[in-house]
């Protein structure tokens, strides 16, 4: 098998979660579909660490990592926040802004 | 497992693996998609980011698989599921589409952008896998080998990290502050609301004597009415009381729970 395999995975796993952001209304399970395509692009990170063979890409991995840990942390916050003030999780609910 | 990560062409053992487990990563992955409720599809979430660890462990990421279990499935999750049960679990999905077509569209969008990205890889052609043993052998470990990469080439993205974590971290606490509004009551004033406001003995727990003994059902009075002010405040404000919901009779109730 060649571990450009694990590549072609990671790129199914993002277009699903891109389909999933794209389609699902609860806020929560959008945060998750993101979070699916984070691990997507992760997964190419570290087989290209592989294929090339230095670590680089798993370090990035690493970062990308922290960043979608402090992403989860604030946007659920404001999904909370939201749900305090409309009683709602849906993304179609908070359309104060609209013109 | 040195050796394995040495080599450039993968081992049967870890082709079996991975035949075995991208299938159980990408049906995950769809159900997280498909489930209707927000808790199946963050259950379905954890199952696909620990398919991922395991993924990263064969792909010779040994640090990073397990640092994928700790932060995404012990924390991640975690504050998914507790933000799940705050927002309440059983507040499940709206299937109406708002947008007309919205759903095909999406699948046709999908299905043009996952196309398009595997047959771009398709058409790259990549050296032979190299395999990460070298590296990892030429500082002495795994692990070090990521720790001089991180704390010498990458050290200022690093720093600029640790503040993104700390501005993420107050962040929070900002949008999740709450202003008190009026005082807090005293402990004097709260004793004189108690003798004062008719009732000083303890209220009558919910669910005494009712079918049930859960926090939103009221308990049932000698002749069998149900006492509203067995529910806790907010509950019956919210509307979720038992009583409320499903009439005020004992039958009416027997009728909501079957």
């Amino acid at each position: 098998m060649n571990p450009i395999n694990y590549v072609y995975l990671a790129a199914l796993l993002f277009t699903i979660g891109a389909a999933g952001v794209l389609v699902r209304r609860n806020a929560i399970v959008v945060f998750m579909c993101v979070e699916l395509m984070l691990n997507a692009s992760n997964l190419a990170f570290v087989s290209f660490a592989r294929i090339n063979g230095n670590l680089d890409g798993q370090v990035v991995a690493f970062f990308v990592m922290v960043v979608a840990a402090a992403e989860v942390v604030v946007g659920l916050a404001i999904i909370v926040t939201i749900f305090r003030t409309r009683r709602s999780a849906s993304v179609d609910d908070p359309n104060l802004l609209k013109l | 497992m040195s050796a394995m990560l040495l080599t450039a062409s993968t081992s049967t053992g870890e082709a079996v693996a991975f035949w075995v487990l991208a299938p159980i990563a990408l049906v995950a992955g769809l159900m997280i998609v498909l489930s209707r409720k927000a808790v199946h599809s963050a259950l379905w979430m954890a199952l696909t980011m620990i398919v991922l660890a395991v993924f990263y462990i064969m792909l010779g990421g040994v640090f990073l698989g397990v640092v994928q279990v700790v932060v995404y499935t012990g924390a991640v999750m975690m504050l998914f599921l507790f933000v799940l049960m705050l927002v309440g679990v059983d507040a499940s999905d709206s299937f109406v589409e708002t947008l007309r077509a919205q759903r095909a569209i999406t699948v046709l969008l999908a299905l043009g952008f996952g196309g398009l990205v595997i047959a771009g890889i398709g058409r790259v052609t990549f050296p032979d896998a190299v395999g990460v043993g070298a590296a990892n052998a030429a500082a002495g470990g795994h692990v070090q080998a990521l720790a001089e990469l991180i704390f010498t080439r990458y050290v200022f993205p690093f720093e600029v990290i640790s503040v993104l974590l700390i501005t993420a971290a107050v962040g929070a606490m900002v949008l999740t502050h709450r202003e008190r509004l009026v005082p807090r009551k005293t402990q004097r004033e709260l004793s004189q609301d108690r003798i004062r406001g008719g009732h000083p003995t303890p209220r009558t727990t919910p669910g005494v004597y009712a079918r049930h003994n859960a926090v939103d059902t009221p308990a049932l009075l000698p002749d069998g009415s149900p006492a509203a002010v067995s529910v806790p405040e907010q509950l019956s404000r919210r509307g979720s009381s038992r009583a409320q919901a499903s009439g005020e009779s004992d039958a009416a109730i027997e009728a909501g729970d079957s």
